[in-house]
């Protein structure tokens, strides 16, 4: 029973951040319908950032996470602009291998600039845990769970509260009516883009000191992303954020009690087995976003 | 055999959640007859070829060609037992090449095996030689031989037209559904067209044809059908169908009706 | 012409192992042979049938794994008390396995992926080939894991009665893939250019207009996924024989990106694109090994994979084919030409 406890406490925190992972990523393939490869980069892009932020320009911990934020927006910014605008027209299957592209250059930059060798982050949190009767639970990660949970809270606000927000629904929903409307299509499809890159980065922000940062962990996080959009329905943010939880918990018990080699299956098993019952995701109101 | 049924649409019905797009049609086809189906937007025609060619599952009701029952049956199933349609839109491989799009029409009539085509065994190659004879032969019915090595996307719109029946012709069907074939023509590819239909028809081809060009409807049509709110409201030769008044009301409303009706 | 090229370009490829000393360059054509065939494979299934399925690697590293494991043999327990024991078969015999499993292994995947299209395909097809992956990476008692198989036999060629040859060298083993990779291409050449590859190009372009004249499209992408993942297979099976040493790292996603690199900047769809896609993406590390980190090599081949997308989105094949284009289609002399036409 402690045990269970104990996987329901890993489950929330890491949850909290998959769940960042994927909203991030259910807003960008859900408005833009672009299967965004370079997003798993952009996670490990935020875990490097924060390494460079405390451990080489020796910032303030507390900066690095908003920090890197601000970087992955610009990122995706970037990539946006360079790459997808001009890609406009082009089918699904060519805007695929171009993100792919994107992702092979990225994830090499990386490894060329910070090595292969894994690489950790120290943290002004005290080693010893928090300990909440059967369950414990390090000041980090609790801190992880409460930053997590705060900018999923920011994503609503933001897609929900804000005329960003209502015109990424708009597009969401018709492009063309939207457009035709007066929302800047090309505009919001930048800041989408950016908008969920940066999420990403904050998940890798959040995680990257919890556990230890490698130029590879962008591949796996990727697809757990895609795995958390398919449950949760494409642009459904509800969806995500509860998909996100879902695969945590399945990741948490699957390791604890069938093995942990697995654990990574998780996701994929989840992917194949959602798309060839319920291809629609299981919370299929996908006609809205939020 | 003339004059025998060939197609039987018996109380097909289509509903989409709510709406319902074909409330009980029934008619029928005979062998070697043109059969056109006329009706105002919207009065399910698309619907009722989209059912009978296999596209979509009816809610009620059976379509049968020649005796044996359509219903559950793919597309590719229906198309090889010899019922072919053409599309109001694309009805061409664009990328394609003239020739290429009626060579790959023929795909029913190859007759060899994936041992023969992985070897290029002497079957293949002879089936590859006739079905290129073949090619060239439906190209001259038709009468576009000459655009053969043209990119079909890049033909003019009438040839299009004619490629798509082309295309059609060469699945081998002994009976073709046209949707909307001549919509968009001017009137010197109508006549061709109508020419081709002409020469089909020599041939003993069952049309059922979907139009919206009254001249030539009435011009070429053995019997014709109308649809209206997913039901038949009329069927006859197309004398009769000129002046059935609910074909009329069906057209013009009931004040067109009216002012027709004192003309 | 263009098939005296084709001769030319053979001859010249049947004669490197005379000429060159180099051992490394030798094995970066060996190696880059092999995923050049698992290339042509893969565009089978994305050029010609228009499926991009980035989960081939899957196939290659069965095939691998397969022929390996027939060839040492192994021993596991699936439950309690229950053995499956198998003898090492001769290595030909693993080959013929790998072609099998990988083609059936081809079969169910696209049983289950085609159901879904568009980028949900995409992802399904990747998602097999991680489970693959971890399944090889866990499974230690049949696999190793980790740890590799090794000691993998080398190809064994021969005919009883005339001896055999074990191809331990690189010289050996290069006309082994060479002689596949031409088994291949004109297997792949046949399928193409045949009433069933017009099926397939057919469906690609428009599936509603390709089932209206019988076209069964189900039974086409069947077809090209199993034939697709039967020559992965073999190309894995070689690449394990030729190593000797293969471990789960062979199912990375890595290198379902080379393949997919290969076919596009050759030219998807076409016969030769994977062969030129293949030809640039081997000699690329060889060049660049000398003055940089590999990881520059990726780099490269990511940033040219763009540009390609970019300026030449069709690959290098077709563009060249502009250049140099074919001859009008020849037309039989038939008399009823101008009589029955109604021009």
């Amino acid at each position: 029973m402690a045990e269970f406890l104990q996987h329901i406490a890993n489950t929330l925190i890491l949850g909290g951040t998959y769940a960042l992972l994927g909203i991030g990523l259910t807003l960008i393939f859900g408005i833009m319908r672009v299967v965004n490869f370079t997003h798993g980069e952009l996670y490990t892009f935020g875990a490097y950032f924060v390494f460079l932020v405390i451990s080489v320009l020796g910032l303030n911990f507390l900066l690095a996470l908003p920090v890197a934020i601000i970087a992955g927006l610009l990122l995706g910014a970037l990539i946006e602009l360079l790459l997808l605008r001009p890609m406009r027209d082009a089918d699904i299957d060519t805007t695929m291998l171009v993100m792919i592209g994107a992702m092979i250059v990225m994830q090499n930059s990386e490894q060329l600039v910070w090595g292969g060798v894994a690489k950790s982050v120290s943290t002004p949190f005290p080693e010893t845990p928090l300990v909440m009767g059967p369950v414990s639970v390090s000041y980090l990660r609790a801190f992880v769970l409460l930053m997590a949970l705060l900018l999923i809270v920011a994503t609503y606000i933001l897609i929900n509260r804000t005329k960003l927000g209502k015109a990424m629904r708009a597009t969401f929903q018709d492009r063309d009516t939207a457009s035709l409307m007066g929302v800047n299509v090309r505009a919001i499809y930048t800041a989408t883009f950016a908008i969920g890159s940066s999420l990403a980065a904050a998940a890798g922000a959040l995680l990257g000191p919890a556990y230890v940062i490698s130029p590879h962990m962008g591949d796996i996080a990727s697809l757990k992303a895609f795995a958390i959009v398919i449950l949760g329905g494409l642009g459904n943010v509800t969806g995500a954020t509860i998909g996100g939880f879902i695969l945590a918990l399945a990741e948490e018990l699957g390791a604890g009690y069938v093995s942990s080699g697995y654990r990574d299956a998780m996701g994929f098993l989840i992917i194949i087995a959602v798309l060839l019952i319920k291809p629609t995701g299981l919370f299929a109101r996908a006609e809205r976003i939020g | 055999m003339t004059g025998a049924p060939a197609l039987t649409i018996e109380h097909v019905a289509v509903h989409f959640g709510g709406l319902v797009a074909i409330a009980d049609m029934n008619f029928v086809v005979n062998e070697g007859e043109l059969l056109s189906l006329i009706g105002p937007n919207g009065a399910g025609k698309t619907t009722a070829f989209n059912v009978i060619t296999g596209f979509l599952k009816p809610s009620a009701g059976e379509v049968r060609y020649r005796g044996t029952s359509l219903n559950g049956l793919k597309p590719h199933q229906v198309a090889s037992l010899g019922l072919v349609r053409t599309f109001q839109r694309t009805s061409v491989f664009r990328a394609h090449s003239v020739f290429d799009n009626v060579l790959t029409g023929l795909h029913l009539s190859g007759r060899s095996t994936l041992l023969d085509t992985l070897l290029r065994l002497p079957r293949e190659r002879q089936s590859e030689r006739e079905l290129r004879e073949t090619t060239w032969d439906i190209l001259h019915l038709v009468g576009i031989g000459k655009h053969a090595h043209e990119q079909a996307g890049s033909l003019p719109y009438g040839d299009q037209r004619l490629l798509g029946v082309a295309l059609a012709l060469a699945a081998k069907p002994s009976m073709l559904l046209l949707d909307e074939p001549v919509s968009g023509m001017n009137a010197s590819e109508t006549g061709r067209f109508m020419r081709l239909l002409g020469k089909l028809r020599e041939r003993g081809m069952t049309i059922l044809l979907v139009e919206h060009d009254m001249p030539m409807v009435m011009g070429v049509s053995d019997r014709i059908v109308v649809l209206n709110y997913g039901r038949i409201i009329a069927e006859g030769e197309p004398a009769a169908i000129r002046e059935n008044p609910e074909v009329i009301r069906a057209y013009l409303g009931q004040a067109g009706a009216k002012r027709a009706a004192h003309a | 012409m263009r098939r005296l090229f084709s001769y030319v370009i053979v001859a010249l490829l049947a004669s490197v192992p005379l000429w060159l000393g180099d051992p490394y360059i030798l094995n970066a054509f060996i190696t880059t042979g092999i995923f050049t065939i698992a290339a042509m494979s893969l565009n089978l299934l994305l050029g010609y049938t228009g499926q991009l399925s980035l989960g081939h690697v899957a196939f290659f590293g069965i095939g691998a794994y397969v022929s390996a494991l027939t060839s040492l043999g192994f021993d596991v327990e699936l439950f309690e008390g229950f053995h499956v024991v198998h003898e090492p078969w001769p290595v030909v015999y693993g080959f013929l396995l790998a072609i099998v499993f990988a083609g059936l292994c081809g079969y169910l995947v696209g049983k289950l992926s085609f159901r879904v299209r568009g980028a949900y395909f995409v992802i399904v097809t990747i998602s097999f080939a991680e489970v693959v992956r971890l399944v090889a990476l866990n499974w230690v008692e049949l696999t190793q894991g980790p740890l590799a198989l090794t000691s993998i036999p080398p190809f064994t060629l021969g005919l009883p009665g005339l001896g055999y040859v074990n191809l331990y060298g690189k010289a050996g083993n290069y006309y082994l893939v060479l002689g596949v990779g031409l088994v291949a291409y004109i297997v792949i050449k046949h399928l193409v250019q045949s009433r069933i590859g017009r099926a397939m190009i057919a469906l690609k372009e428009n599936e509603s207009l390709a089932v209206s004249i019988g076209i069964n499209v189900t039974a086409y992408l069947m077809l090209a996924a199993v034939v697709s993942a039967a020559i992965a297979g073999a190309a894995g099976s070689i690449y394990a024989h030729y190593l000797r040493i293969i471990d789960p790292d062979i199912f990375l996603f890595l290198y379902t990106v080379t393949m997919v690199i290969m076919v596009i900047t050759g030219g998807k769809g076409t016969l030769a694109g994977p062969v030129v896609g293949g030809a640039i993406f081997g000699a690329i590390p060889v060049i660049v090994r000398s003055f940089a980190a590999p990881e520059v090599q990726w780099i490269l081949y990511g940033a040219f994979m763009i540009a390609i997308i970019f300026v030449l989105p069709q690959g290098i094949v077709p563009a060249i084919e502009r250049w140099f284009p074919r001859g009008p289609i020849k037309q039989p002399r038939v008399a009823s030409q101008s009589a029955a036409s109604v021009e």
